[in-house]
């Protein structure tokens, strides 16, 4: 067996990593292509760089006929995203378009498609704490938002997504759009799934819901969700 | 889909996935003990000798990589193809805050990034605080270690 191919990469304001147990010839290249992707992404979405384009969208500099065809592609998705759940998804958060909490779940699922098309059917990838993985088993930790440093649970699984939003690391600064405030109902919330960028979604709007459990249980998704106070709840289909 | 869950109490972070680091490139002999001298410091012991897959106790250095902040840089002390210790060599400290925060950050990383390791974790979902040259510093320390 071939040693593990593993690389990491800081863009978009996070850490992506990437980790191909079954490397081929094709491996190197595809990764490289997948970063300058990825540098691409941020260099168009980022709303920390006034001269990206959804910068220059937002602010009525850059007609979305002017854009990248990506822009509209993924404001279309967050969109459809936003009629699914009842307008807890938004791409205009606090008002200001933004789509980031579609962009990263969608660039890191892209990666892992990129490197099943390179023929790799077992690798993970994670963007700044969002997984997807291909094949396995893969172990992966679910951190504990009251201890930093700390894993809450483990899930192992193969072909698996997993997409957590908590306010541990970053704070409360998930806004419940219907309110404009933050939402504060939960410590952390885990979804799983087989494709991270919906996944990545559905985990920031069920955050900012009042209550997402009963939510997440109609819609059948596997889900925990850590309180406040430490206590642990999920779905039926949670593992 | 196939899944199971094994409930754990263990400590891991956002650097988690770098320490099943094995090299970049396929190496069909890479026992890990087989890595070349040059990529240990002077003080590491030498690995032990006629094991194919075990080596001695090493240490490794890796690059010093610059952040905003001024180089990271560490060193990986292995058992084995096992992490036993990590040293932060250098660390940005300009100032009372630099100094403040990497008293408190350091510690935390290389507790995090051993018990990860102990763990057996693959990748953790919802940490994504990380230090992009601590990350650097240690995936290059890895790297050598494993024969590049």
């Amino acid at each position: 067996m071939t040693a593990p191919v593993t690389h990491v990469e800081h863009v978009m304001g996070t850490v992506f990593s990437f980790t191909v147990r079954d490397p081929g010839p094709r491996t190197a290249a595809t990764l490289e292509r997948i970063v300058t992707r990825l540098h691409r992404i941020d260099e168009l979405f980022s709303t920390y760089r006034p001269e990206s384009e959804i910068s220059r969208l937002g602010r009525g500099e850059l007609p979305l006929t002017a854009c990248d065809p990506d822009v509209g592609w993924v404001l279309d998705r967050c969109a459809e995203l936003t009629a699914e759940t009842d307008g807890y998804f938004t791409a205009t958060p606090g008002g200001r378009l933004d789509p980031s909490g579609y962009v990263k779940g969608w660039a890191v699922e892209e990666a892992s498609r990129a490197l099943r098309d390179s023929g790799s059917g077992h690798h993970c990838v994670s963007g700044g704490g969002d997984v997807q993985t291909a094949g396995g088993p893969w172990r992966i930790g679910i951190a504990d938002p009251h201890r930093p440093g700390a894993v809450a649970r483990v899930v192992t699984g193969h072909d698996l997504a997993v997409a957590t939003s908590g306010t541990a690391e970053r704070g409360p600064h998930i806004l419940d759009p219907h309110t404009g405030r933050p939402a504060t109902t939960l410590a952390s919330l885990t979804l799983l799934g087989p494709h991270l960028t919906r996944l990545d979604a559905l985990t920031t709007a069920a955050f900012a819901m009042p209550t997402p459990l009963p939510w997440l249980t109609t819609h059948n998704i596997p889900a925990l969700a850590i309180h406040p106070d430490g206590h642990h709840e999920h779905t039926p289909t949670f593992p | 889909m196939r899944r199971a869950v094994i409930t754990a109490s263990a400590t891991a972070a956002g650097v988690v996935l770098l320490l099943s680091l094995k090299p970049h490139e396929p190496s069909r002999t890479a026992a890990i003990s087989s890595a070349p001298a040059e990529a240990a410091t002077g003080s590491s012991a030498p690995p032990s000798a006629g094991s194919g897959t075990a080596g001695g106790t090493r240490t490794v250095t890796g690059s010093a990589v610059n952040t905003r902040y001024g180089p990271v840089q560490v060193k990986v002390t292995l058992n084995g193809s096992t992490i036993s210790k990590i040293d932060v060599v250098q660390y940005p400290t300009r100032d009372r805050r630099d100094r403040e925060i990497n008293s408190y950050a350091i510690p935390q990383l290389n507790q995090e990034a051993m018990t990860a390791q102990n763990a057996d974790i693959d990748v953790v979902s919802g940490a994504t605080y990380t230090s992009d040259g601590y990350t650097r510093s240690l995936q290059s320390a890895l790297d050598q270690a494993a024969g590049r």
